[in-house]
């Protein structure tokens, strides 16, 4: 009898352990101490730069505050989360937040961010960002709680010696869907052992795989994901169905990187350092900021790439006007709900995104400039010959659906896409899997289809 | 003692009163008030979340979003919608497969089979096979996960090794569940192996050598007296593997994050993804109180064949 009360008193302690709890970091600081959290992860690091450099301006400039640097070393995914599970504590949270667009409505409504209107007022610097970028950091109150840092918008990237080896042009423009396959067939055939398409899918891209993957593909049907006039997410349409269709005929034709590849979480790192450098991808799906790896101040430097590598637009998928399609999205500074001396932390961003530090910024990190006098600036204009090309894509760009819900349908977004990529279900059921993940997420009235 | 039952005539006497005041002993409060520090301790670190995750599975508490703000009270909304979450149903057939493969059969049957041929071996042989196994189990799980890693994947040592012969394997992708299992086997072993080295060192030498004299063969001495004998341990041994087993979450994380797709997402994984990656903490929580009743039922199986074998 005792023996068994022993067990049992062992077993429940033993089951105490698997419970889920959170971690928590130290941060926080007085009124004196300006935290700073931010992303430093793979071939990410010009962000790293970008902080340490202004950390110097700032204490010299301010000799009584002190500027303590959280750099987060994580994946995206990973950084979203610890930068939340740091906002849930205001002994944690952060002052100043590199922060994306598409989670700030949700982190609005959380109640992580401060409303920075009243500083932005007074900001002489504030109209050298055009109506697209100061909405960038709008809430659905209509104030505004981020400065962007820069946007970027996406297109494909393609190496013109796999091209010419294939017998294709090395001015590659397709103007449909279909004209990606072909290619990515002829390469398939004529040149083995590169990957002939590269498109993420897998859920450890994250967004990148919902942004630079599906939307890439939706937006450029007669869909979307967002049904402005009846404020529903769409579950359902055509466009989601050819859209996931052509993600099936890319892996089950051995267009793709190989599903393990995609699985892998450094995969992202692999294809910008390796995967395109190493002429082993032949088309990449991708977004403008990669060249940022390959200049001189990037993780892998590259003289050549623009030779090497050619750029053309997205088309859409049966060519229908406008021809072509972009998504566009970006990364704002934003002052932490928290923050116990916010107007020191706001200067801290605008001291970040003054002329000489966002052209800096956007410069090395492959931004395209929201800041009129950076955009006019010869030394942005001329630090990479692919500036002109993804600048032009503005006019075909769209952006996401960026409401508080928008994270949840990206999620659900990213677990069907790797249910298609690996093979573990067909279209029709990963669709279905996906519109019935977020009406039990978001509720029934909150889906539609087309 | 010994010399004063030899003066007395009621000679058992003694020592029985003196069993009934031992056990009487000092009061409770003197008895608890060792145990207070760790009672405390408990209290703070282990209640505190646990109550909290307990609260936090009827609400949508989330990490972002309103449910950050204001999380609402829903009720049973969370476990209505695990019944209708294929994955999840899913995730508890993969973790009790993970559970049995790993723990139950791996760890359980190979620690016993070591023990079993350590006993009676050179002492050199003993410490030498000991230290290996237990190496295994003294590394932290996160760098005896990161040498699974290394080891199975695509460019790994494995496979570098495989080459020789003209073979290949992809187990991380093609045998999600097998390369857990087995990376989980190799770690755990070592636990089983002392708790059954331990008890088999503790069986008298003479009852195996009369049922030898009595001619038992080896595999009838091993079944009708040897495992009876270690039979509390074997429980004891399969609980505490099991439970721990059923929390794995670093290896498993490590390996395939529960991947591809969800083919090796046992419910711990799958909590995690829920409740950090898509930031339904309610929903994770809730997950937790599930899987604290999937270990429930284990011990409870395991409690009652210590009773069956008591009667």
């Amino acid at each position: 009898m005792r023996r068994r009360t022993l067990l049992a008193t062992i077993a429940a302690a033993a089951l105490a352990t698997g419970a889920v709890s959170a971690c928590s970091s130290d941060g926080g600081g007085s009124s004196n101490t300006i935290t700073v959290a931010y992303e430093n992860f793979g071939s990410f690091t010009q962000m790293n730069q970008l902080m340490k450099k202004v950390k110097a301006e700032y204490e010299k400039a301010n000799p009584k505050l002190t500027v303590k640097l959280e750099p987060i070393q994580a994946d995206e995914n990973d950084y979203y989360t610890k930068l939340d599970l740091m906002n849930r504590s205001a002994s944690t949270a952060p002052d100043v937040l590199y922060e994306d667009t598409f989670l700030v409505n949700s982190d609005i409504s959380a109640g992580y961010l401060k409303p920075i209107d009243q500083y932005l007022d007074k900001w002489k610097d504030w109209s050298q960002f055009s109506a697209t970028a100061k909405s960038a950091g709008k809430g659905q109150d209509g104030k505004t709680y981020g400065v962007p840092m820069g946007t970027d918008t996406r297109g494909l990237y393609y190496n013109k010696q796999i091209f010419a080896k294939a017998g294709l042009p090395t001015n590659w423009q397709p103007k449909s869907w279909n004209d990606i396959l072909t290619a990515a067939r002829t390469i398939k055939q004529k040149v083995p052992g590169v990957i002939p398409f590269q498109i993420y899918s897998a859920k450890s891209a994250g967004e990148g795989a919902t942004m630079q993957g599906l939307e890439m593909l939706l937006y450029g049907t007669k869909n979307t994901l967002w049904d402005p006039s009846s404020k529903k997410w769409i579950v359902s349409s055509k466009g989601l169905t050819d859209s996931f269709n052509f993600l099936h005929t890319i892996f089950s034709e051995g267009l793709g990187p190989s599903p393990q590849q995609e699985l892998d979480t450094q995969w992202g790192t692999k294809v910008s350092t390796q995967g395109l450098p190493q002429s082993k991808i032949a088309i990449d799906l991708d977004g403008s900021w990669q060249s940022g790896n390959w200049k001189k101040t990037g993780t892998k430097p590259w003289p050549q790439y623009s030779k090497v590598l050619g750029t053309a637009m997205m088309p859409t998928e049966d060519g229908s006007a406008p021809g072509f399609t972009s998504m566009s999205g970006g990364w704002l500074l934003s002052v932490g709900a928290h923050a116990k001396n916010p107007q020191a932390a706001f200067n801290f961003i605008a001291m970040s995104l003054n002329q000489p530090n966002t052209l800096f910024y956007d410069n090395a990190a492959s931004q395209i400039a929201e800041r009129a006098d950076v955009a006019n600036d010869p030394a942005y204009k001329d630090s990479d010959p692919f500036t002109p090309f993804f600048t032009s894509l503005v006019k075909y760009t769209h952006f996401r659906p960026a409401y508080a819900d928008y994270p949840k349908v990206s999620d659900a977004i990213q677990t069907a896409m790797e249910a298609v990529m690996t093979n573990q279900s067909s279209v029709s059921s990963a669709l279905s899997t996906f519109a019935s993940t977020v009406k039990s997420d978001l509720g029934d009235n909150a889906t539609t289809s087309q | 003692m010994a010399s004063s039952t030899t003066l007395t005539k009621s000679a058992p006497a003694p020592p029985a009163q003196r069993r009934g005041r031992d056990r009487r002993g000092p009061s409770l409060a003197r008895r608890i008030a060792p145990l207070a520090p760790a009672i405390l301790l408990l209290l703070l670190f282990f209640a505190g979340p646990v109550i909290w995750s307990f609260y936090t599975a009827f609400t949508d508490q989330s990490l972002s979003g309103a449910g950050a703000s204001s999380p609402q009270f829903i009720g049973l909304d969370n476990f209505r919608r695990m019944w209708s979450d294929p994955i999840f149903i899913k995730s508890l057939v993969l973790t009790v497969i993970f559970v049995v493969g790993s723990a139950v059969i791996g760890q359980n049957v190979l620690g016993m089979t070591i023990a079993l041929l350590l006993r009676k071996r050179h002492r050199a042989v003993q410490a030498g096979v000991s230290l290996v196994i237990v190496g295994a189990w003294v590394m932290p799980e996160i760098v005896a996960a990161f040498c699974w890693y290394a080891y199975l994947n695509p460019d790994g040592s494995l496979n570098h090794w495989l080459k020789a012969i003209g073979a290949t394997q992809n187990w991380l992708y093609t045998a999600p569940m097998f390369a857990v299992i087995l990376a989980n086997v190799w770690r755990g072993t070592a636990f089983s192996m002392m708790v059954y080295s331990a008890a088999l060192s503790d069986i008298p030498p003479d009852v195996e050598e009369a049922a030898a004299i009595d001619g038992a063969g080896g595999i009838r001495r091993l079944w009708y007296v040897t495992f009876p004998l270690i039979r509390r341990s074997i429980v004891t041994n399969l609980m505490l593997i099991t439970l721990q087993t059923l929390a794995v979450f670093t290896t498993i994380y490590v390996l395939t994050q529960g991947g591809p797709g969800n083919k090796s997402a046992t419910t711990p994984v799958y909590m995690y993804e829920q409740a950090f990656k898509f930031y339904n903490l309610g929903y994770g929580t809730a997950m937790a109180l599930v899987l604290l009743l999937v270990g429930a039922i284990f011990s409870v199986v395991y409690l009652r064949l210590v009773k069956v074998d008591e009667r």
